[in-house]
């Protein structure tokens, strides 16, 4: 019997399926472990940390890590509150200013002609495989002469412009028809009232998606807060959190540093989770041409 | 070529609509002091003498010539660790990624999205964050989970000491490596794959492919160049600017350099010695390798006959 070719995204289950999730299953387990591991972690009573043998899943789970976090950060000399105050303003800051930024930007390379537009477009995706941290230092000496040191834009700005951020949500406003936009501009609309009426409504997948990338990039990141800050007042719960996990060996330690993890991840996973289908949606308009 | 494609575009009234520029300056201003002015201020600083507190002054290419005739370290430790963490967690874990993405592809919707977040969820974990589970699991004392696992199935009967030990710091740091590997990239491969019309399978079975590992490679991945040109260039930068997270694990430098990278030598030197001239030319070839990669990866899947 020939070949048949066979069905991408089967709407039903199929005892062919089988194969291919028994064969997956083990892996997809051993990635989740780690995560499944500190969410157990965090929750684990003292003599449970203390344990010999180590266990991996909590038994009485208590609150006590989380609890033993919230007493250390007040013996410090900065509070915890501090710190997720930065965290959330330099957070919000960030998506926000890198949302517009990024719109605007994307809606006048895709849909306004001007005689630039192709040079910048190349820059910007030449500027994809761009890595951070090699210019760390070049980086330092343009936040230090622009006067950015200790302020809450040395976190800021850096994280602002993300090419591969651009490059997606371009993709995306380019598959909205310039049927709806012409209409607009018959009407006597501008470009700022097409932007804001037309074509941002149409491209929330994409906006959602964008905040997804730039949270991640912001929220975890330890190098603004480790080299163009040095008062520790400025500095985000990331540095804190970090501090923990590194200054704290010991085994009590251990489970307030598994806590503050599991602290910074939740917002990463629940974000995504909220927002998948928006991603997935822009994802198919990801290729590179 | 160009010309034709404006033509195409009836948007704007005319040719050169200067908003465009207005639009585009915000942007253009933050990617300009952020992203280019440092790049190519580590270019000119990579040709000085430089300690971060006297004027950098000039010194051709010496910088360059210490770098491939002089720095022992480079040659004996981070050039090879990096090209090795390369070729195993961004070459890879592509060909994982693409795997996985494939095979998630012939799930039902449900248990695909609930797979595919399982393996994505690792690259967003924030990598300084998970530090306190690697340290546990990888304790040096037979309280580690690692160790005791092991003692109790007999493989080893002494615990060994990971973080310390040179033999496992490069293995050890490739498996988280690899464990963060499928991120955006990951996800842009199942969308590209999802995307693929059907009558193309079904016209391929007609043509004569066979079975599924002939349709992969006659139909699916010829059908989704895009994608998957995005999908390395995520691989290739992810895997070369792997590195600051390690610090937290192994200290830099990390012990007898095992899994010292070009990001931790660029650290080591800029923000321990304050050599900072040497740092940025290690920048500008750390730079160029990215480069060189992302120009394979064009060839292999770039459509050269578009743009």
């Amino acid at each position: 019997m020939a070949y048949k070719g066979h069905r991408i995204n089967p709407k039903r289950f199929e005892p062919s399926q089988l194969k291919i999730i028994i064969i997956v299953l083990p892996l997809v387990i051993f990635m989740a472990l780690p995560i499944i591991y500190i969410i157990n972690h965090a929750f684990k009573p003292m003599e449970e940390l203390f344990a010999f043998p180590p266990t991996f899943f909590v038994r009485n789970a208590t609150m006590d890590n989380f609890t033993s976090l919230i007493k250390a950060s007040r013996t410090a000399g900065i509070p915890m509150s501090r710190y997720v105050f930065n965290s959330l303003l330099v957070t919000i800051l960030s998506i926000f200013l890198s949302l517009l930024f990024t719109t605007c930007a994307a809606f006048a390379l895709s849909k306004i002609k001007f005689r630039a537009k192709n040079t910048l477009m190349n820059i910007n995706q030449a500027a994809i495989m761009f890595v951070a941290t090699a210019v760390l230092i070049p980086r330092y000496l343009v936040i230090s002469f622009g006067g950015m040191i200790d302020t809450y834009f040395a976190h800021i700005f850096p994280v602002v412009a993300m090419p591969v951020v651009l490059f997606l949500v371009k993709q995306f406003v380019d598959q909205v028809p310039d049927s709806l936009m012409e209409a607009a501009y018959i009407d006597g609309a501008t470009d700022f009232q097409v932007y804001l009426k037309i074509i941002l409504p149409m491209i929330k997948p994409a906006i959602a998606t964008a905040a997804i990338m730039v949270f991640q990039n912001v929220w975890g990141n330890m190098e603004t807060s480790n080299y163009f800050v040095n008062d520790d007042s400025m500095k985000t719960l990331t540095f804190y959190m970090n501090t923990l996990a590194n200054a704290n060996n010991t085994v009590a330690g251990q489970g307030m540093a598994a806590a503050a993890a599991l602290i910074m991840i939740v917002p990463n996973l629940v974000l995504f989770i909220l927002l998948q289908k928006n991603v997935m949606n822009t994802m198919a308009h990801s290729g590179i041409k | 070529m160009a010309k034709l494609k404006l033509k195409k575009n009836k948007i704007a009234k005319r040719d050169n609509n200067k908003n465009g520029y207005w639009f585009i300056l915000p942007y253009a201003i933050v990617f300009t002091i952020f992203i280019l002015i440092p790049v190519l201020l580590a270019v000119a600083l990579s040709f000085t003498n430089f300690n971060a507190v006297e004027f950098p002054s000039w010194v051709g290419f010496l910088n360059y010539i210490t770098v491939l005739t002089n720095d022992e370290v480079f040659m004996q430790f981070v050039l090879p660790n990096t090209v090795v963490y390369a070729l195993i967690v961004g070459v890879g874990g592509y060909v994982l990624s693409f795997v996985l993405a494939w095979a998630l592809c012939n799930l039902t919707s449900t248990v695909r999205t609930i797979f595919a977040l399982i393996i994505y969820s690792p690259s967003m974990t924030v990598g300084v964050a998970m530090t306190v589970v690697w340290k546990v699991i990888f304790s040096g004392d037979q309280t580690g989970l690692l160790n005791s696992w092991l003692m109790s199935i007999g493989v080893i009967t002494e615990p060994i000491i990971w973080l310390i030990n040179a033999d496992y710091l490069l293995p050890i740091v490739i498996i988280i490596g690899l464990w963060s590997s499928m991120g955006i990239g990951f996800l842009s491969l199942i969308a590209g794959i999802l995307n693929i019309d059907e009558s193309l399978y079904e016209a391929g079975a007609i043509d004569g492919v066979k079975n599924r590992f002939q349709e992969m490679i006659y139909i699916t991945i010829p059908s989704m160049k895009p994608q998957m040109l995005f999908a390395a260039v995520m691989s290739i930068v992810n895997a070369f600017q792997a590195g600051t997270i390690f610090t937290a694990l192994t200290g830099n430098p990390s012990p007898g350099y095992a899994s010292q990278l070009i990001v931790n030598h660029i650290e080591d030197y800029g923000f321990l010695r304050y050599e900072m001239g040497y740092a940025a030319a290690l920048s500008v070839v750390l730079l160029l390798i990215v480069q060189i990669f992302s120009k394979i990866a064009n060839r292999l899947f770039g459509e050269k006959d578009e743009y």
